[in-house]
């Protein structure tokens, strides 16, 4: 059973560090070419929209796919946050009161 | 309160009466009666604790260099949402404040971790296999989508594919970071972006646009969530199906919440209406027309693209 629990098949291992290959490319590709290329300043402006733009793009189809509780709990993390400015009051108020709607609703 | 030494002895026994009031409320909230002599100080130092424990995970225990006041700890300054590269430093300190911030977060992430091992397991994926993907690749989205691909033979080719496709957004996320990396060594930002998720890549916007500026607080809120999430998945694998579903517990919330949370601060006011609505409409339609997750993509590239084009104006 413990030997079970730690075989690796190569073919496997292959593929897992294949996949880790992949995804470093990803994650270090972006940066890589905006630090190796002169950015004109209009580009800049392109790239300070980017962490809003990239937010946004995340929770606007997480949210549509979601129900009433999900909208009620998003708008309490928000109302938290604005209140508080604290990410851990409003994620732990995010998470009870999604908890708590899926519950109700 | 100011003191005025004519007025010094008025102004003790003034002070010593509110105090008594104080305790006597402090008293009557707690339903304490004695220790009238010492509740006082108490009750004041609590309240002072409770205010500060409001904003706990910001909070760095025992550093006399915080940046910020107290009054304003863990709070992001609007005003100072330019970055500053030269301000930028790298070391222990932004390392720890990362650890220690994105704490709480990697216990979500925790969560997703043992949704995975259990996911790894039932593809056929021993142990060791689980834990060495997400100590290697550490992206849970694609990991998760990855086994549930997985099949014998195993399909390489769309495995790859795939896990390229989910991660690509990862380009975008770490290319929005580089105004704050511009004068960081190469080492010290391609060894931080291996450990970005999508929850300290999050964390880490916030700590930067706060001004802090923690270098390596991407590198340290990461160290938090490959931690969990590697122990998590050993722990999912070995469980196998006895632990439930992440979603009854409001884990799957988590994601969205911090996004949330970051959204409430990345709001910029009229600026920031034109490039979010066009993001917002890009990747709602294009999530329901292309498969996997090149919405997010999509959506922050057109964002930026109309903000190229409307540079001038």
């Amino acid at each position: 059973m413990i030997s079970d629990a730690l075989s690796l098949d190569p073919l496997v291992v292959g593929v897992v560090l294949a996949m880790a290959a992949v995804t470093v490319l990803t994650k270090v590709g972006g940066i890589w070419i905006v630090r190796r290329f002169e950015l004109s300043e209009r580009f800049e402006a392109g790239l300070n929209v980017l962490p809003g733009a990239i937010v946004i793009a995340v929770l606007g189809p997480e949210l549509a796919n979601g129900g009433p509780a999900e909208w009620g709990a998003a708008a309490v993390v928000l109302v938290v946050m604005w209140r508080t400015e604290s990410i851990l009051l409003a994620l732990c108020a995010g998470v009870l009161s999604v908890v708590g709607f899926r519950a109700l609703l | 309160m100011e003191i005025d030494p004519e007025t010094d002895a008025y102004s003790d026994q003034e002070r010593s009466r509110r105090e008594t009031d104080e305790t006597a409320e402090c008293a009557a909230e707690s339903g304490v009666v004695a220790e009238t002599e010492s509740t006082g100080a108490k009750g004041k130092s609590n309240s002072r604790a409770e205010r500060e424990s409001d904003d706990g995970a910001e909070r760095v225990p025992g550093t006399g260099t915080e940046p910020e006041s107290d009054s304003n700890s863990g709070h992001v300054s609007r005003t100072s949402a330019n970055p500053d590269p030269e301000t930028v430093t790298f070391g222990w300190e932004g390392i720890r404040t990362g650890f220690l911030t994105c704490l709480p977060v990697a216990l979500g992430v925790g969560g997703y971790g043992i949704a995975f091992g259990v996911l790894a397991n039932q593809a056929g994926l021993s142990v060791a296999e689980a834990a060495l993907m997400s100590a290697t690749v550490v992206a849970g989205a694609s990991q998760i989508v990855a086994v549930e691909l997985w099949a014998d033979p195993i399909p390489i080719a769309a495995v790859l594919v795939t896990t390229f496709a989910i991660n690509l957004r990862y380009s975008l996320m770490g290319a929005a970071l580089q105004p704050w990396f511009k004068h960081l060594s190469a080492a010290k930002v391609y060894g931080s972006l291996f450990v970005m998720a999508d929850e300290n890549w999050a964390l880490t916007m916030r700590n930067l646009r706060s001004g802090a500026g923690y270098g390596a607080f991407l590198l340290g809120s990461g160290f938090a969530v490959w931690l969990f999430w590697v122990s998590a998945t050993v722990i999912g694998a070995v469980a196998g199906g006895v632990v439930g579903d992440p979603t009854e517990y409001g884990f799957d919330f988590i994601l969205a919440a911090v996004f949330l949370a970051l959204a409430a601060e990345l709001w910029e006011g009229k600026s920031s209406l034109v490039p979010w609505t066009v993001a917002l409409a890009v990747a709602i339609v294009a999530a329901e027309l292309v498969p996997g997750r090149w919405y997010i993509l999509l959506g922050g590239l057109a964002a930026a693209a109309v903000e190229v084009i409307r540079y001038d104006q």
